[in-house]
Formats: C-alpha cells, sequence, structure tokens
C-alpha cells in the first residue's frame, strides 16, 4: 500500500520508530500547529467572522424572546436568574463542543481522506502524538477567539452574574479539549459521507438535553442521570458554575471528568493515528 | 461508399467576449469515419466538440449533427451521441454497474433493456468483474473505460471522444485504443480530440490541424505527413549551449528546425544527412533518425510545439 | 460486442424524453439517497423525538409554569408547528446548497445528464421534485410523531406536512440558484447558513410569537418563510385564528419565492450548462 510505502520512505529521518514515547511524540506539535496558522492566510475571513454572531443570535432569540414566556430559573444555589443568564453559558459550551466537533471530524475528515495532509506529515519527523496534539491546539486556538468573543457579548449584555466569569473562558478551552481529543479518533474509524453523518445524528439529543435550555429536574430521576453521564452536562454545568458564581465541590466533578477524557482521548487519537500510518 | 455526412460544420465561431475560441472551423465527417482534431491545449477542440455535441450554443455558422441543428434539436441529437468528456463525470455515489445503468435511464430506456446492456458493455470495457465497485476505487483507465462503456449506452451513431487517453499511463493508453480500435471496425462513427500524434495516427482515418481556433491543414495522417514533412527526420544534439550555433553549419542538408534541446533536420533519407552531418566535421553528442510524424506537422505549420 | 435483442434506436423516443426528462433525474437522485437510507430513516424518526421532548416538555415546564399557556393552547402544541417546519427548512439549506455544487462541480454529474439528451430546466425540475420528496418523508415522520405526543389535535392536522415543504422550498430555491452559480467554494454555505437561514429560523415566531420579539427584529420575521410557513402549520395543526388575508399572504407569499427561485435556477443552470 502506498501508506505504507510512505512511511518507510521516512523512515530513515525519524528518531526512532521503535516502542515507547519516541515513536509516537517528537516534541514538536508546534510545527503542525505552525502549519496550521499558515494555512488560515486562505481563510475566508468572512466565513471566520461569521462564527461569532451565531451563538449571539441563539441568546438574542432564545434570551429574549423566549425568555419573556419563561421569567426567572433557578441555577445550581436555588437563586432565581434570568432566563438569558440561564442559557447563555450553556451556548458558550456547545459553542466550544460544536467549533471542536466540527474541527476534530469534518475538518480531520477531509485531511484524513482527501488532502492526504497527515499522510504527508507523518513521513517526516512528526510522530501521531505531534500531529493530533498539534491539530487540537489549533482548534482550541480557534475555539479560544469564538468563545472570547461571546464572553464580550455577555459581560455587556449583562449576564456575567459574578467575577468568576473570567475563569468560563479556560474552562470553554478544556470543553473543547475534551470533545477535540476524542473527536479526532472517532473520526479516524469513519470512511464515508454517510457515517459522518451519524455524529450529527448522536450530537443532537445530547445538545438539546444537557440542562442547556431547561434545568435537569424537568426529567424524572433516572433520565437525570443519564443526562448526568454526558460530557455536555458537565461542560454546561461547569462554565454555567463560573458565569454565576455557584462554585461548589461539584465544579471539581465536571473538571475531573474532562481530565480524563482528554487523556482517554489523546490516547485513543494517538494509538489510531499510529494504527493507520505507521503499523 | 460515403453516403450523407453525419457532421457538417460550415464557419463554426464560437466566442467568449471577445476571445474567439473556435474561429471559422468548417469540417464535414462521413459516417463511420474516424475523425480527429488535433491541437495543443486551447486550440479550441473541447469547445468544438461541446458544440458538436449540443451542449454550448454557436456564436454564428452552421453545424447539422444527424442533419438537425444542435440549437433546436439539441435533445433528439444528444439521444443519439456518446459524450466521453474530458474530465471524467461519473457518478461517485453510485457503483459501477449502476453508473451504466443510471445514465441509460436519461434516455429512457427501459430498465430490462438497460440491465443486459450494462453486462455487454462492462464485458466490453473489461469491468466485468467490478461490476459492484465504487467508481472512487477504480484506476484512471478504468474509470475512462467505464465512460467509453457508460457513452455507449444509448448505442449511438456517432462516438464523442474529448482527449480519451490524456492522464494514463502508456499501458493503460494502449488498452484503451484497442477498444476504440474494436468500436472502429465495427463502424462506429468516432469523433476525437487529441493533443497526442501517435494516437492521432493510430485512430484517425482523417483529421483537422487545429490552433488557435483556425483549420491549419486537413487529410489522412499519412498525407499530412508526405504533405507539410519529409519522409524521415535527422535529430541531433550539440549539448544546451551549441544547437542554436551549430546549426548554422548544417545549412543546405535540409530544412531545420532549432529546438532547445536538439536540431531537426528534415531529409528524405536520415541516413544519408547523418554521413553528410559527419563530413562536415561536425560531432553531435547523439544523434536520431526516425519517420517524420504529425509533430512534425504541426511543427512545421504552426512553428511550435504541439505539447509545450 | 453482440448487438442488443431490441434496437436502443427504437427504444429511443425523443418525445418521451422531452416529457418525462425530470423524473429520470428524480429516479437517479433517489437512486444515490438509498447509500443514506439507514441515517434518514434514523433522523427522520428521532429528531422530532427529541426536539418535541426538549421544547415541548422541557421548556414547556418552564412556560407553563410562569406563562401558563401561549396562543390559547398549552407550549408543546404551540412549538410543534415550528419545529416541524424549522426541520423541515434545515432539509432544504443542506439539500439546496452542497448537492447542487456537488452536480455542478466536484462530481459534475449535471454535465453528464446534459450531455445525455436532458436538458439544465429538467435536470433543475428533478432535482426539485426529490428535495421536496426528501422533506416530505420526515415531515410525514415528524406529524405522526407530533400526533403521538398530542400536539396536533385538529382533524387537519395532515396539513402541516405540505406546509412545511412549501415553506422549504420557498427558502430553498432562491438558495439553490445562487449555489448553482457558485464556482468556488469560499464557505458561502456556513455564510449562508449563520447569517440567513439562522436568523431566518430563529426570528420567525417559532418558539414564541413574533410579537414578543423588540419591534426592529419583527420585519425578520415577516420576510422569513419559516414564520408564514409555521403561521400556515398552527391553523391546521391546532385551529389557530387569523384574518383570511393574512393566510392569502403566506401563502401567496411563500408559492411566489419557490416559483421565484426554481425559475432563477433554471436559468442560472442552463446559462451555466451551455458553454
Amino acid at each position: 500500500m502506498t501508506l505504507r510505502d510512505a512511511s518507510l520512505r521516512g523512515a530513515p529521518q525519524r528518531p526512532s520508530r521503535g516502542h515507547g514515547v519516541a515513536a509516537l511524540y517528537a516534541g514538536n506539535a508546534r510545527s503542525v500547529v505552525g502549519r496550521g496558522l499558515l494555512a488560515t492566510r486562505s481563510t475566508n475571513w468572512i466565513v471566520v467572522l461569521t462564527g461569532f454572531v451565531e451563538p449571539i443570535f441563539y441568546l438574542l432569540s432564545l434570551g429574549v424572546g423566549l425568555g419573556a414566556y419563561v421569567g426567572t430559573v433557578q441555577d445550581a444555589a436555588g437563586n432565581d436568574i434570568p432566563y438569558a443568564a440561564y442559557i447563555a453559558p450553556a451556548l458558550l459550551a456547545v459553542s466550544a463542543m460544536n467549533g471542536a466537533i466540527y474541527d476534530s471530524t469534518w475538518n480531520v475528515f477531509f485531511k484524513l481522506n482527501y488532502q492526504k495532509t497527515y499522510e504527508g506529515m507523518l513521513t517526516t519527523s512528526l510522530g501521531p502524538f505531534d500531529v493530533a496534539l498539534g491539530e487540537i491546539v489549533l482548534a482550541l486556538l480557534r475555539g479560544g477567539a469564538y468563545g472570547l468573543g461571546f464572553l464580550l457579548v455577555m459581560q455587556a449584555a449583562g449576564l456575567n452574574l459574578a467575577w468568576t466569569a473570567v475563569f468560563a473562558l479556560p474552562a470553554v478551552l478544556v470543553v473543547a479539549f475534551g470533545f477535540a481529543s476524542l473527536g479526532m479518533g472517532i473520526t479516524s474509524y469513519l470512511k464515508t459521507f454517510q457515517q459522518m453523518d451519524w455524529i450529527t445524528f448522536f450530537l443532537l439529543p445530547m445538545f438539546l438535553l444537557s440542562a442547556t435550555f431547561y434545568p435537569l429536574a424537568v426529567y424524572p430521576e433516572p433520565v437525570q442521570w443519564a443526562v448526568m453521564a454526558l460530557p455536555l452536562w458537565h461542560g454546561v454545568e461547569l462554565v454555567r458554575g463560573l458565569t454565576t458564581g455557584v462554585l461548589g465541590p461539584a465544579m471539581l466533578v465536571h473538571l475531573a471528568y474532562y481530565a480524563v477524557m482528554i487523556a482517554v482521548g489523546l490516547a485513543f487519537t494517538t494509538r489510531r493515528l499510529r494504527a493507520l500510518f505507521l503499523d | 461508399m460515403p453516403s450523407t455526412p453525419v457532421i457538417v460544420a460550415a464557419d463554426l465561431v464560437k466566442k467568449y467576449g471577445d476571445f474567439a475560441a473556435v474561429d471559422g472551423l468548417s469540417f464535414e465527417v462521413a459516417p463511420g469515419e474516424s475523425f480527429g482534431l488535433l491541437g495543443p491545449n486551447g486550440a479550441g477542440k473541447s469547445t468544438t466538440m461541446r458544440m458538436v455535441g449540443a451542449v454550448s450554443t454557436r456564436t454564428s455558422g452552421s453545424l447539422a449533427i444527424l442533419g438537425l441543428d444542435p440549437n433546436r434539436s439539441g435533445p433528439e441529437i444528444r439521444s443519439r451521441l456518446g459524450v466521453v468528456p474530458q474530465a471524467d463525470n461519473l457518478d461517485n455515489e453510485l457503483r459501477v454497474r449502476d453508473n451504466l445503468i443510471v445514465y441509460g435511464r436519461y434516455f429512457g430506456l427501459p430498465l430490462r433493456h438497460l440491465r443486459r446492456r450494462a453486462d455487454e458493455l462492462l464485458e466490453f470495457a473489461q469491468l466485468a468483474d467490478r461490476a459492484g465497485s465504487k467508481v472512487d476505487d477504480l484506476s484512471g483507465g478504468m474509470k475512462r473505460r467505464l465512460t467509453i462503456a457508460r457513452a455507449l449506452i444509448n448505442d449511438p451513431r456517432i462516438l464523442l471522444l474529448d482527449e480519451p487517453t490524456t492522464g494514463l499511463d502508456p499501458q493503460a493508453r494502449h488498452i484503451l485504443w484497442d477498444r476504440l480500435f474494436r468500436l472502429k471496425e465495427q463502424g462506429t462513427t468516432l469523433v476525437l480530440t487529441t493533443h497526442y500524434m501517435d494516437e492521432a495516427e493510430q485512430l484517425c482515418d482523417r483529421l483537422i490541424v487545429v490552433d488557435k481556433g483556425r483549420i491549419m491543414a486537413e487529410g489522412s495522417p499519412a498525407a499530412l505527413i508526405r504533405e507539410h514533412s519529409t519522409r524521415e527526420v535527422l535529430e541531433v544534439r550539440f549539448g544546451s549551449e551549441r544547437n542554436a550555433g551549430a546549426a548554422a553549419d548544417l545549412e543546405g542538408i535540409g530544412r531545420l528546425e532549432v529546438l532547445p534541446d536538439r536540431v531537426l533536420v528534415y531529409a528524405d533519407s536520415g541516413e544519408a544527412a547523418l554521413e553528410e552531418v559527419t563530413r562536415r566535421g561536425l560531432q553531435p553528442m547523439t544523434s536520431l533518425v526516425r519517420r517524420s510524424s504529425l509533430e512534425d506537422v504541426f511543427l512545421r505549420l504552426t512553428g511550435r510545439s504541439l505539447i509545450e | 460486442m453482440s448487438a442488443p435483442a431490441a434496437d436502443p434506436a427504437v427504444l429511443i423516443d425523443p418525445a418521451r424524453i422531452r416529457r418525462f426528462g425530470a423524473l429520470y433525474v428524480l429516479e437517479h437522485q433517489i437512486r444515490v439517497m438509498r447509500n443514506y437510507r439507514s441515517s434518514i430513516v434514523a433522523t427522520a424518526i428521532g429528531t422530532p423525538f427529541i426536539y418535541l421532548f426538549a421544547f415541548g416538555i422541557g421548556i414547556g415546564t418552564l412556560v407553563s409554569a410562569n406563562a401558563g399557556r401561549v396562543d390559547g393552547v398549552d407550549y408543546l402544541t404551540f412549538v410543534a408547528p415550528a419545529l416541524i417546519c424549522m426541520s423541515v427548512v434545515g432539509i432544504a439549506a443542506m439539500e439546496f446548497t452542497y448537492p447542487i455544487m456537488l452536480g455542478f462541480k466536484w462530481n459534475p454529474t449535471f454535465v453528464g445528464m446534459n450531455a445525455a439528451p436532458l436538458s439544465a430546466r429538467q435536470i433543475v425540475d428533478g432535482v426539485v421534485l426529490f428535495v421536496a420528496l426528501r422533506m416530505a418523508i420526515p415531515a410525514v415522520a415528524y406529524y405522526v410523531v407530533m400526533a403521538l405526543f398530542g400536539a396536533a389535535p385538529s382533524a387537519w392536522g395532515a396539513g402541516v406536512v405540505v406546509t412545511s415543504v412549501l415553506a422549504g422550498l420557498a427558502i430553498g430555491t432562491p438558495i439553490m440558484a445562487y449555489a448553482a452559480s457558485i464556482t468556488e467554494d469560499k464557505g458561502q454555505f456556513a455564510v449562508i447558513g449563520r447569517v440567513i437561514v439562522l436568523p431566518l429560523t430563529l426570528f420567525s415566531g417559532t418558539m414564541f410569537p413574533l410579537e414578543q420579539l423588540p419591534w426592529f427584529l419583527q420585519w425578520i420575521g415577516w420576510l422569513s418563510p419559516v414564520w408564514h410557513g409555521t403561521e400556515l402549520g398552527r391553523q391546521l395543526t391546532y385551529g389557530a385564528t387569523e384574518p383570511i388575508w393574512l393566510t392569502v399572504i403566506h401563502v401567496g407569499y411563500l408559492v411566489v419565492l419557490a416559483i421565484v427561485g426554481w425559475r432563477l435556477t433554471v436559468r442560472v443552470a442552463t446559462r451555466r450548462l451551455d458553454r
């Protein structure tokens, strides 16, 4: 196969292609990031800019329009807060998830199957972990920019209820990191557009049901437990806790959830890239 | 012998804005004939093919395909043509055999007929074992053969082939030529464009040499070579810096063409010309005697190479 | 090659091709769709359950606790015709963009159809027919789930399938005309989705009555096929009332938009294929 030939040709330049970390990681993820930044030069900036307005439209429509019908919602501490302040952090977490998923699925899908970007990268001294980490960092840079933009809008609209909202930005990056690291590994299994459709199919219920638009209390208890197992719920609660200023030990649980998700995701993705290109 | 021509073009012109891609072509194609348009990229060959294929409206001039005017009877004409475009437009989302059947449906042909016809054509295109494959998994040569099979699904009166072997490796080209030659033997009218002289010599009974939208010459490959070139050509190389200088010393042996990498000497006997070269004390690094080809005809007519 | 038993020259009938060409294109699209059937079926059945549950039950609980009924009915009934319309419009925004670009450029099957006897008009007609079908199938599933949720009490409820598909065509065919004119993908479809389709969906009296929006945003709803389609759907599913002239405007606006976009696409495609 051509893949195999390509990796063999590159072999002499690689530090060591045996076992252990060196085979996976050349400590050079920044060169992958550099390529990505260079590639953004050819970006259509209108597309990037319109990415900022998407969550703002949602906030305006649901927060203002629907908010009038919903009135106030109770936060985690039992205080009544405006509906807009309730959904804004959720929209922030969702946009982090969507951005990370887009970057790590569709984007990666094209690079894997059509542009053969990774194939080229792995014929150099780069290892699969460099590639995975580099791509994820790029996704986080974009996600961070969008997150910051939305946080500023929230601030202007008075929806940041506590000073701890400044920590919502790193929290958003953690959420994006979690989804990106896992998404890339999953995408590596997908070969056709039909299969890509299924990603959307599975994300939709998570998006709608994870206490994004209304509190979990609406559900019967077993459903509540099921939702609490989903990653987006932890992300929403984490960000919401910070923007509303309701902190507690639960925040550590959310963070731990993402720490595990990131570690598992990275290990999984690296293994997959290695299996695809180097074994 | 040649009855009513199946294609008659007179003063055919196609302009894009001020640019005339096709600038007054006149030609006829007889039934059963294999007719070629030879010329470099951008000569207006593909534009001519699209007009003949009744998918491009001419700017002026007259054109009759099977006695019909493409401006008025596009669908009628197209229902009797087979088209192999330059860029494959097979449906990547359908399997190999389904590509043939779906295409046949565009002609309103019944499924029962198409299923049998598709199998025959896959056999002809040597793709029977790939009937259930995805199009994406085929090689370039296989895709082109499938496109030809698809073009035959309606048993066309005329088969149009635009650069049929461009981008294929030599082996795939020969397989394709063999298939086209069979069609020719069966009496299918072939119209093809190419910028490969060997392809034109292999497949065409008659051809027009086209450059910048105009006809430079017309005739059978042999007649064109006889008329515009000598029987043989001597190619001599003196090294890239010295070809032009050596040319002065070659004057009088035969007509000369000085190319960047070599000098061409046109003579009826290449061997005799080479003897004369050495007699004059010139020592080329390499020398080669070959028969004249359409490439030489084109060079003579335009002063340029076919493939740039 | 052996000669086939029946002579195709006899079988090929240009008059029949002129009459049925669009249906041959439809047939092609349906064959291609079969590759996607499992995800289409799963989405068609799963989506209404999720949305009706999340909005009707989830947000509905909040709304009824605070504001009670909306437009005289419970929130689930109020929002259901909007959700089906939004879902169908989402399919339109998808099917009238990338597949059009695909057919003209990435995998130019439209060029192939045109080299066969089909005209640009028949190709466009066939694609529009296909997308209408592609919208109608999930819309029927949506309606059935709505009925299961008790969110379409009126006997005329099934008509919401027709009004939603009409709204999908009204928003979709003008986008299709634009998609047919694009030669280079620079992310235009993402931009259209975000700055045209999304606001037309969110600010169109879908999840709350249009009057609830500040006056400077209400005009978006008046322009939006989603609003016109949803208002029609509400009359059918729970008997919402409005002046007859407004109903005429809803229907007229959607029909005119759909036809203008459709005809425009035919023009653009004719010019594009005749190079």
